[in-house]
């Protein structure tokens, strides 16, 4: 009996927060779709019953006979703007509605697909889809929704992202929080457990097990072990870390797949933090040596973090997918909270971060007098990076209706709360209007 | 099915024989037993296996029960874990 191993394991799940943040279960709809919306409702109810009907159970008894905890049990769909379009409906707000009381039937925590790719132009599904969603993402507690607005193979969609700022203001208008189940993409991903941003791909299996991990305290204490040594020392600590806490996600994701009978797809390399002390990304780049995340030489540490952590992972696990990086999400890093609140870190400084990093601005909260084209211009940038650097970024901002800077947003749980940020508040109103597209950039060309 | 047993708290009298006995009760085998005191900490870990897979539930919950009883923190975790963490 290896002492040592065992004990360090349970101090990675006891003290240093590891556990599985989410398995989410992907289901295609496609054998779903009829011209008659009813029909294709019930038949969307009918497979997502089916499919994972065991899908909570499955994940508490591995919870229970293995001690790791399961944060959060998910189910992601074809995007919903691709299964509707064959029907007369005019909106799909009743979609959402289905989606959201299967969730609850089944005891999933969120489903996602609500979603419409619109990186190159809008079919019939994805216009109705995207004037959906402020209603259906209003009415429904469980559902997520994302649009991706370009590619790095089509470019980027100008129009969508006009359209994209219009929505994110009406879905803040009724409640603040509910835009937090909104991301709007570019080089969106197929495979993407984490929510909001999660849908089942075209290209994907008929059902799969997919699998995130969250580990930042874990990445963190091992940190504190080498403090003064050189850089290189800090990355192999992270790959070394980051191999363990993968190893896990692989594990579960075996067991899982398994006990249900369905393929394992991938495991997600992202280290999601959450607001509990001890779970942040911000504070592993402090223990790399910055006074603040957000001071010169985030980003650097950013990119190290990022980097090693998939070299790490990139071992420890059959098939990596997802978006498979650090996340920097405001709201759910305690550290994050507290770099804002003391002035040490901005939107611009996130911005660049993002550059590096798996996703992009997540979980910010932004004054609600923002307009809708300033909204849509940051989505703009932020579709520049994630095209131009062939990843993924995406934005899940929050206009905090009727608040200003110094403000703050209480989302709960997991998702914690945000402080709101100041904006530049110069216009990129002329530029958003002029709609059209933004051609693929000359390195998209490879064939 | 093997399991890791891991038991920590206050040290006292009788901790190695409440936990076996209460283990013959539930029909697990012991088959290694380390055993430390860390300051005033008692820890303890212990191998153990049983033949009826079903069973994971029951044994956990008899061994919940101790640990009220007793203040000591008793855990209980599938064995394959620890090599899928630690071992190549």
């Amino acid at each position: 009996m290896e002492t040592n191993s065992i004990l360090e394991t349970i101090q990675m799940i006891s003290e240093e927060k590891l556990d599985i943040r989410t398995i989410t279960m992907g289901i295609s709809l496609f054998d779903c779709i009829d011209s008659d919306g009813e029909k294709a409702r019930q038949k969307i109810y009918n497979k997502l019953m089916t499919k994972a009907k065991n899908l909570v159970k499955v994940a508490n008894q591995i919870e229970s006979e293995y001690g790791i905890p399961i944060v959060n049990k998910r189910i992601s769909v074809t995007p919903i703007s691709l299964i509707a379009a064959a029907s007369d409906d005019k909106d799909y707000v009743a979609y959402a509605k289905t989606m959201d009381q299967a969730a609850k039937d089944l005891g999933v925590d969120l489903i996602g697909g609500f979603s419409a790719l619109v990186q190159k132009g809008y079919q019939s599904g994805d216009v109705k889809l995207i004037q959906s969603i402020p209603q259906a993402l209003t009415e429904t507690s469980r559902v997520c929704g994302s649009v991706n607005v370009g590619s790095t193979r089509s470019g980027i969609n100008l129009d969508a992202i006009g359209q994209m700022g219009q929505v994110v203001k009406d879905l803040a208008k009724v409640d603040p929080v509910n835009c937090m189940s909104l991301v709007i993409f570019a080089n969106a991903v197929e495979d993407n457990p984490f929510m909001a941003g999660a849908f089942h791909g075209v290209g994907e299996a008929d059902c799969v097990i997919n699998v995130g991990i969250s580990g930042p305290g874990v990445v963190k204490s091992a940190l504190e072990h080498v403090k003064g040594q050189p850089i290189d020392v800090v990355s192999e600590t992270i790959k070394k870390t980051t191999f363990k806490v993968t190893r896990m996600g692989q594990f579960v994701g075996d067991l899982a797949s398994k006990a249900l009978d369905v393929p394992f797809g991938i495991v997600d390399l992202s280290l999601a933090p959450t607001p509990n002390e001890g779970d942040s990304v911000a504070e592993i780049l402090e223990e790399i040596g910055l006074e603040s995340v957000g001071a010169p030489g985030t980003t650097a540490a950013l990119a190290l973090l990022n980097d090693a952590v998939k070299k790490g992972g990139v071992m420890a696990c059959e098939h990596v997918g997802g978006l498979s990086g650090a996340f920097i999400p405001v709201s759910e890093d305690a550290e994050m909270i507290r770099a804002v609140n003391a002035g040490n870190l901005n939107i611009e400084k996130l911005e660049a971060m993002t550059a590096v990093c798996s996703v992009g601005l997540d979980m910010i909260a932004i004054p609600g007098d923002t307009t809708a084209e300033t909204i849509s211009g940051m989505i703009a940038d932020e579709a520049a990076i994630g095209v131009i650097n062939n990843k993924t970024t995406a934005v899940r901002i929050i206009p905090a209706t009727g608040k200003k800077v110094g403000d703050e947003v209480e989302f709960g749980g997991l998702f914690g709360r945000a402080p709101v940020m100041a904006v530049n508040t110069n216009s990129p109103a002329a530029f958003i209007h002029r709609g059209g597209r933004i051609p693929a950039p000359i390195h998209s060309f490879k064939n | 099915m093997k399991a890791i047993l891991t038991v920590l708290g206050h040290d006292q009298v009788g901790i190695v024989a409440k936990v076996s006995t209460k283990l013959a009760e539930l029909d697990v085998n012991i088959i290694d037993i380390s055993q430390t005191l860390m300051q005033e900490n008692f820890t303890m870990m212990m191998m153990v296996t049983w033949d009826d897979a079903t069973k994971f539930d029951t044994i956990k919950d008899g061994l919940n029960e101790l640990g009220q009883a007793t203040g000591l923190d008793i855990h209980i975790q599938r064995e394959e874990i620890f090599d899928a963490i630690q071992k190549l």
